[in-house]
């Protein structure tokens, strides 16, 4: 343990692939890109010239077969790291990584752990449209034996990246594109988060929020201005591991509060807010106050025109109008909270392509 | 006989009798998943997995019994697994299709066609990584050539230099279908992955004694540092794909093809060969036959006798 710096999402992630390194010599990071000029949007820079081309290299188009070399690799003493620059191109990798990775370890009666770590972007905005902006986390926690990890923050993404190389299971690692250039307090040092484990991040009596990845920050920004303006005290659960899910963080705030609004950045059918509504109303229904609350995106491709993605995302005032439905308060107009500039874009930083 | 055609002999009749007594009780309904035998490729496994060692990494697909037993991995591990129980060599979670024991090299079989090529290729990735002098296998068959999965990895593995051996069975069929409607009639497969940059070359692969001899070729080449080996081996299934039956009656294969390969039946063709140069009497040959026949009824009693496993060990090994 050291001292917190303030760092850049994507600082942290080349951080902890740096520790991850040096502690572990085993440790290889390959991805298309990895060590090209831009080095997967500065997560990979410099890693290349610091540990070697043996263990930091570039790697042919072929999500597959790749997938299933970092399965053999790791199951030949290695602890392969691999990167990919949306998560669209990795669907290529679905027969690797639910035939094999996941389930290796089960069908060979144990004692065969799989310990790769596949990094996956997500985008958003700028016109990524129907194949780069896919939120397809659901898919994975779906599969048995899979871990899914949404870190929503640098100091998150430094410490459950670590976790997740050094964690003997096969994770599935989402960075959304729109937290990379987001700053955090970051811890220094080999600091390892915990996996399958929530974190509360606000203190409330009248309705738990759950959500994860690009959503905290959005919601953060809906629950302040409601404590403040409406004295509604809502608990904010960011679940960062979306398999295995923290069930006791969240059924132990719903019977605490009776009231749930679920978000996801995925499209709404079969999502990970879907079942955990699913899983409350079962488990917490006499606790249950009011009909639960879901966000999520309409199931719908996402198009690529700007004009058409206006209303496709939910931020800060939707996750306030839900709130004060469920506190069946009159809904107001919290235009306010939206973000100033243009939708399709995280911050001024961001001008494209990708 | 020396010692190398001792093993060779062994190793293809214990195979054979093996998949034998599988097909044989498979009838009686306690062996309650799909089997792919391997009669009549014998040969094949049996040399590759002469020339393996315990510190190599083989994997394999759906047909593993025979590449299975060819690098001795536990009878009655195996047969265990078959039966469902806790005993077997992946404690009844895998079954026939997913064979494992590591303590001879036998890293892993898989259900699905083509998708331990790149894990095989993996296993080369690590033992290059970590300056091993070892070697991974992969075998596959002719179905397997047509996957993705083959392309990316064998490209991989000669961009890489990987220590990997690829042993091709092509027996013509991918389940009922011939080799003519899946590959272009005029493209050898050999030479199509030798146009990958993988040194490559078909033999026949109902010769134990000749696949030996180019199979060790090939693992001094790959230990020497020279990269990727691809051998073909053109042979024959017996039964039908899936199950202990013959299925010739259904007329899919032409039957000269059929008496033409059970004609040249390696096992038969190995004795015929070793009792014409006298180095093995009939009598002998016999006793070998029953210590097998031994061999193999000691492991269906150690499956039957073994207990199923629990509803304790469903969800154990989920995560490692």
């Amino acid at each position: 343990m050291g001292n917190s710096r303030t760092m850049k999402f994507t600082n942290a992630i080349n951080e902890a692939l740096s520790i991850a390194m040096e502690a572990d010599p085993g440790v290889i990071v390959y991805g298309l890109g990895t060590p090209d000029p831009k080095g997967i949007f500065g997560t990979t820079l410099g890693l290349q010239e610091r540990f070697g081309p043996d263990r930091v290299f570039d790697m042919p188009t072929a999500e597959n077969a790749l997938t299933g070399v970092a399965i053999g690799a790791a199951l030949g003493g290695l602890r392969p790291v691999m990167s990919h620059q949306r998560l669209d191109f990795f669907l290529l990798a679905m027969d690797q990584l639910v035939n094999n990775a996941a389930k290796w370890n089960y069908m060979f009666g144990g004692n065969n752990p799989v310990p790769i770590t596949i990094r996956l972007i997500i985008g958003r905005g700028w016109g990524q449209g129907p194949t780069h902006s896919q939120s397809l986390q659901s898919w994975f926690a779906h599969i048995p034996g899979l871990k899914v990890v949404c870190p929503s923050s640098a100091k998150d993404a430094k410490e459950l990246l670590l976790a997740s190389i050094f964690d003997p299971n096969p994770v599935v690692f989402l960075e959304h594109r729109w937290l990379h250039n987001s700053v955090s307090d970051v811890p220094a040092g080999d600091v390892r988060g915990v996996l399958g484990k929530a974190h509360k991040l606000t203190e409330g009596d009248d309705v738990t929020v759950i959500g994860y990845s690009v959503l905290i920050p959005e919601a953060l920004r809906a629950i302040n201005y409601l404590k403040e303006n409406h004295n509604i005290n809502a608990e904010l659960i960011d679940l960062k591991t979306i398999s295995p899910l923290d069930w006791d963080t969240i059924f132990t705030s719903v019977k605490k509060t009776g009231r749930i609004l679920a978000m996801d950045t995925s499209h709404e059918q079969c999502s990970v807010a879907s079942e955990v509504i699913s899983r409350v109303s079962r488990d917490c229904w006499s606790s249950l106050k009011a009909a639960p609350q879901l966000l999520a995106l309409p199931n719908c491709p996402t198009p690529t025109s700007h004009e058409l993605t206006k209303d496709y995302y939910f931020d800060a005032s939707d996750i306030a109008k839900s709130i004060m439905q469920l506190m069946k308060h009159q809904t107001k107009d919290f235009a306010h909270l939206k973000s100033p500039g243009a939708h399709d874009v995280p911050g001024t930083w961001f001008n494209g392509p990708f | 006989m020396n010692t190398l055609q001792k093993k060779l002999l062994y190793s293809m009749k214990k195979i054979r009798q093996v998949e034998l007594a599988i097909a044989a009780k498979y009838s009686e309904q306690q062996m309650r998943c799909p089997v792919h035998l391997s009669i009549g490729q014998e040969a094949v496994a049996a040399a590759v997995g002469a020339c393996l060692e315990k510190t190599d990494s083989i994997v394999s697909g759906h047909r593993a019994h025979a590449h299975y037993l060819g690098v001795n991995g536990s009878l009655k591990g195996m047969i265990a697994e078959i039966y469902g129980k806790v005993t077997g060599c992946s404690k009844g979670k895998g079954g026939s299709m997913h064979l494992i024991d590591k303590s001879v090299g036998f890293m892993g079989s898989t259900a699905i066609v083509g998708g331990t090529i790149p894990v095989g290729v993996g296993f080369g990735l690590a033992i290059k990584k970590l300056k091993q002098q070892h070697v991974a296998c992969v075998f596959l068959g002719d179905g397997a050539i047509e996957e993705g999965a083959f392309y990316e990895s064998a490209n991989f593995a000669a961009l890489h230099k990987l220590p990997v051996l690829f042993i091709c069975e092509n027996n013509e069929f991918s389940v009922y279908s011939p080799l003519e409607v899946r590959q272009p009639k005029q493209r050898l497969i050999s030479e199509m992955v030798a146009g990958m940059g993988i040194e490559s070359a078909q033999y026949d692969g109902n010769d134990v004694e000749l696949i030996h001899q180019v199979t060790t070729a090939a693992v001094q080449k790959i230990k020497a540092g020279q990269g990727p080996q691809f051998l073909e081996f053109a042979t024959w299934r017996w039964l039908e794909h899936c199950g202990p039956n013959e299925d010739d009656d259904l007329d899919y294969r032409c039957q000269k093809s059929n008496s033409k390969w059970r004609d040249r039946d390696p096992v038969q063709i190995f004795e015929k060969k070793l009792m014409d140069q006298k180095l093995v009497s009939e009598s002998e040959i016999k006793d070998l036959h029953n210590s097998i026949d031994i061999e193999i009824k000691a492991a269906f009693e150690f499956a039957l006798t073994s207990a199923f496993p629990t509803q304790e060990d469903l969800f154990e090994g989920i995560y490692g």
